[in-house]
């Protein structure tokens, strides 16, 4: 995992190599480098402790890199402290000062920086406006709800029109419905204000809804970089395959590689196609990785060319929308497969044996 | 649905209205809250609440002088202090009584103690007095024990003054039987002998207070002969042949053999037994100090003084309890910031420190407190003494001369030093408290917002610590306000608190007027920044923890 960028543009944002150890026997950052785009949303998605949460802070100036260099706008940032840094920032439970008022905790970054009472007044005032929250600038922070705390958090950070936001699990403490809306707000603005933001998160909805890019780090590495199609669709390794959405896994051994075809032979003895991810040779290990709604159970809409497998039902569960059985195939019990709510959709029994099929694009062999 | 048709008060189930049927289903949680908070609150309540009442009410008793010169002070009453003149013969005859009861009951020192502290002599002219009160009237007790022996017993006087009732109620009384009834006058006696009744009746009063004899067995006072005599030469002959009772013809041939008696003047007689007697200043003060009540305790606690012209300062050399309260609460001002600025860095590290490391931390701050308070200040003197350690450093390090070594304890900033230590975890402990709730991203946050350190600190850190000084001030002020050991152990005659001299006044000068007077101001003071505290900062930003 060399040298992971993110294509277009100039690189406003730059990791090179860098580590972080916090006592320096274990690394949590392990060589990373990773380059951001301006106006680029990027989300750094990853399960607690795989070191997403220490760049952030890294790039705020809270941590320091114990090896590397970062850049911001092409100059290297490692010794400048975070007040001179001028990066927005919005924290997971908003820190926003309890003592002042909703327009004092607006004002607080114009102030430090000698902005001019009118002026001062006229960008606090905007700011509010921009998040619809122009009618509590008198009220204190404990006075708000939740997602209306949210949005002057974001305004605060906002406010002093920095070209880098960075946003630490900003919609953690909302619920479903809020956060939902609270993830569209936030890409419009990003997005309207052209600024380049760098978003933390462990919840995969939200990387893959809000971002351009998304890192998925897991173990200190970057493990894919990718927009969220690509992520989600091509997973370059059976750990981002497990992580970003739901995800069948068949255990087997490579065969032979042909090309763009594996032949993979699962451990029941079932000879399979997939497509080689990374797998290099016969004799491996590999896991292979199907998405549960690419799996088709009506063999009248089986495409050409698909592979079919004998298989169980062992649960069927009605989920409104989708329809999700549960599938023993090929010795794993956990075999998932989502269907649409249509009306010629089938609706199986537990019990039942059928056969179901897949496009071999779709099915992924991965490192074991 | 008929109670939504009901107009009346909403009712309950069984017909009670609601708000009877809540009241009867909180009534027992607050009984049984009452009964768990019970032993506390009378353990409280008995220990804490009423002996300190008690004492402060002392602050304003002032019953000892009405209680003890009842007479005296009756008559006083129509005198003008401001008249240039001693009082009249009236009241020195009533004097005699009350100093023949309390003397008698060895009441008259403790007056002379109580009067001496609004002026000075008073003490010494009762103990004088007191020795001679005995005398006034012996002169007339031979007088008419020569007319008839029977004068000499108490029998004859009972017989002669107490109603039929009171003598036959009386009669064959015992210790044991309790208190002996209460003495009710003959009503011809009172009429024809006004003067002796009225010294017989604080006789009847002294005897049945003391409860041991009769009145009738008891030996009558010297003073009631001198008031018969007066009476009796002044009465007329019809209204003392009114007078019946079994000592009738007793009383007839003493008022026969009596018509030619001089009476004496107790005024000249006590003048002669103490000068004290003659001066205006002494009646000025029994005066001024007459009430039940009296400001005299408080007025002495701020160095002022009652005066027949008002209320005016003490004399300058007698003036140090406005000094010491200044000095008091300047001192614990200057020691509660010292507190604050050694404290809040160290409550600041504790409370951003690894929960391990500050720990032990937390240890060595605490510490203090496990050891006793002697051991801290003794050991403070010996640092602190001039052959102490820290001038023994000082003079072997060259900074000092070893002719004149820094006066380093036993003045003001001993007192500083010592209480500044042994306060500091008071305003550490509750600094502390409150800075590990300030999450560390207020901080952060503030940076990124482009704060410096310093910036960030006072504006999002230190107003969010508030809370922490204010009940870290709090506590040390008022602990230092009233602490006695350390600025009595190292503070000298310069650093000692208003709290030393009330020690003083409950241990050593007894006056417990005055100490608990000054503990009321003291108390009052702590208030008053309390409820001044409560304005400028809010009583609600105060937290423990």
């Amino acid at each position: 995992m060399a040298d992971v960028t993110s294509g277009a543009g100039a690189a406003f944002v730059e990791f090179e190599h860098v580590q972080k150890s916090y006592d320096g026997e274990t690394l949590v950052v392990k060589d990373l480098n990773l380059s951001i785009a301006k106006g680029e949303f990027l989300t750094m998605l990853g399960p607690s402790g795989s070191g997403k949460t220490t760049c952030l802070m890294m790039l705020a100036g809270f941590e320091t890199a114990t090896h590397g260099e970062i850049k911001l706008a092409g100059k290297p940032i490692n010794n400048i402290p975070p007040h001179k840094r001028g990066i927005g920032m919005v924290f997971q439970n908003y820190a926003l000062f309890p003592h002042m008022t909703v327009a004092e905790n607006l004002a607080f970054p114009l102030e430090v920086r000698d902005i001019g009472k009118s002026d001062r007044d006229a960008k606090v005032k905007r700011a509010l406006d921009m998040v619809q929250m122009g009618k509590f600038g008198g009220r204190r922070p404990a006075q708000l709800s939740g997602g209306q705390q949210q949005r002057i958090a974001l305004a605060r950070a906002l406010v002093f029109e920095p070209e880098l936001v960075l946003m630490d699990e900003p919609l953690g403490a909302l619920d479903k419905q809020l956060r939902e809306h609270m993830q569209f707000e936030i890409t419009r603005l990003a997005h309207n204000l052209g600024i380049t933001t760098v978003y933390v998160t462990h919840d995969q909805t939200e990387a893959l809804t809000m971002s351009d890019n998304v890192a998925v780090f897991d173990d200190g590495r970057i493990q894919q970089l990718a927009p969220p199609a690509v992520l989600y669709e091509e997973p370059a390794n059976s750990f981002v395959a497990q992580f970003i959405g739901e995800n069948n896994t068949l255990m087997g051994t490579v065969k032979e590689i042909k090309g763009d075809i594996a032949v993979v032979a699962l451990d029941d003895g079932e000879l399979i196609d997939c497509k080689p991810v990374n797998v290099s040779k016969p004799g491996e290990r590999t896991r292979v990785s199907i998405r549960p709604e690419r799996v088709e159970v009506n063999k009248a809409r089986l495409q050409k060319g698909a592979h079919t497998l004998k298989a169980e039902v062992l649960e069927f569960i009605y989920m409104g929308d989708i329809f999700r059985t549960r599938l023993r195939v090929a010795g794993n019990d956990n075999f998932i497969v989502k269907t649409r709510n249509a009306p010629d959709q089938v609706r199986m029994q537990p019990g039942q044996q059928i056969e179901i099929g897949w496009l071999p694009q779709d099915c992924r062999a991965l490192d074991a | 649905m008929s109670d939504m048709t009901d107009t009346g008060p909403m009712r309950a189930a069984d017909g009670t209205p609601l708000k009877k049927s809540l009241a009867r289903a909180l009534r027992r949680q607050k009984l049984r809250a009452l009964a768990l908070i019970a032993p506390l609150l009378i353990f409280v309540l008995v220990t804490f609440v009423v002996p300190i009442g008690d004492m402060l009410f002392r602050s304003v008793e002032n019953q000892i002088v009405s209680d003890t010169l009842p007479n005296t002070i009756q008559r006083l009453a129509g005198w003008n202090p401001d008249s240039g003149e001693i009082p009249d013969e009236a009241v020195f005859a009533a004097l005699a009584v009350d100093f023949q009861a309390a003397a008698e009951e060895k009441n008259h020192t403790k007056l002379g103690t109580r009067l001496n502290y609004e002026n000075p002599g008073m003490s010494s002219l009762f103990r004088k007095t007191g020795r001679g009160a005995d005398d006034i009237g012996k002169n007339f007790q031979k007088t008419f024990t020569g007319f008839d022996k029977a004068w000499g017993k108490g029998e004859a006087w009972a017989a002669l003054l107490g109603s039929d009732k009171w003598l036959a109620a009386t009669e064959g009384w015992t210790k044991d039987a309790g208190p002996e009834p209460k003495f009710s006058a003959r009503d011809e006696a009172e009429f024809a002998l006004p003067l002796t009744t009225g010294v017989y009746r604080s006789f009847a009063r002294v005897a049945r207070a003391d409860g041991k004899k009769a009145a009738a067995d008891t030996k009558p006072w010297p003073v009631l002969f001198n008031a018969l005599a007066e009476d009796i030469s002044s009465a007329s002959p019809e209204a003392i042949a009114a007078i019946g009772g079994p000592s009738a013809d007793l009383l007839k041939s003493a008022a026969q053999g009596l018509s030619s008696a001089e009476p004496i003047s107790y005024k000249d007689t006590f003048v002669a037994i103490d000068k004290g007697w003659a001066d205006l200043g002494t009646w000025q003060t029994i005066q001024a100090y007459a009430g039940d009540y009296t400001p005299g305790y408080f007025l002495n606690a701020v160095d002022l003084e009652k005066g027949t012209d008002g209320i005016k300062k003490r004399p300058d050399q007698q003036r140090i309890y406005l000094m010491l309260f200044w000095r008091t609460i300047w001192m614990s001002m200057l020691i509660t910031g010292c507190c604050l600025l050694l404290g809040y860095p160290v409550a600041w590290i504790l409370a951003n420190l690894r929960a391990s490391t500050a720990n032990v931390l937390m240890i060595l701050v605490l510490l203090p407190f496990w050891t006793s308070l002697l051991v801290r200040t003794s050991a403070w003197k010996v640092l602190l003494q001039q052959q102490g350690v820290i001038n023994d450093v000082l003079v072997w390090l060259g900074l000092v001369d070893d002719a004149n070594r820094l006066v380093l304890i036993n003045n003001q900033f001993g007192t500083i030093v010592a209480m500044t230590h042994i306060l500091l975890p008071f305003m550490i402990l509750p600094l502390y408290s409150v800075m590990k709730t300030i999450p560390p991203a207020y901080l952060r946050a503030a940076k990124s917002l482009g704060a410096t350190n310093w910036t960030a600190f006072w504006r999002v850190y230190f107003p969010q610590s508030v809370p922490g000084i204010g009940a870290g001030a709090i506590l040390c002020y008022i602990l230092a306000i009233g602490y006695y050991i350390t600025p009595e152990l190292v503070g000298g005659t310069q650093g000692v608190f208003i709290s030393n001299r009330i020690a003083f006044h409950i241990s050593s000068s007894l006056n417990w007027g005055l100490a608990a007077a000054l503990g009321a101001i003291l108390l009052g003071a702590v208030l008053l920044l309390y409820y001044v505290y409560d304005k400028i900062v809010g009583i609600d930003n105060v937290k423990l923890g």
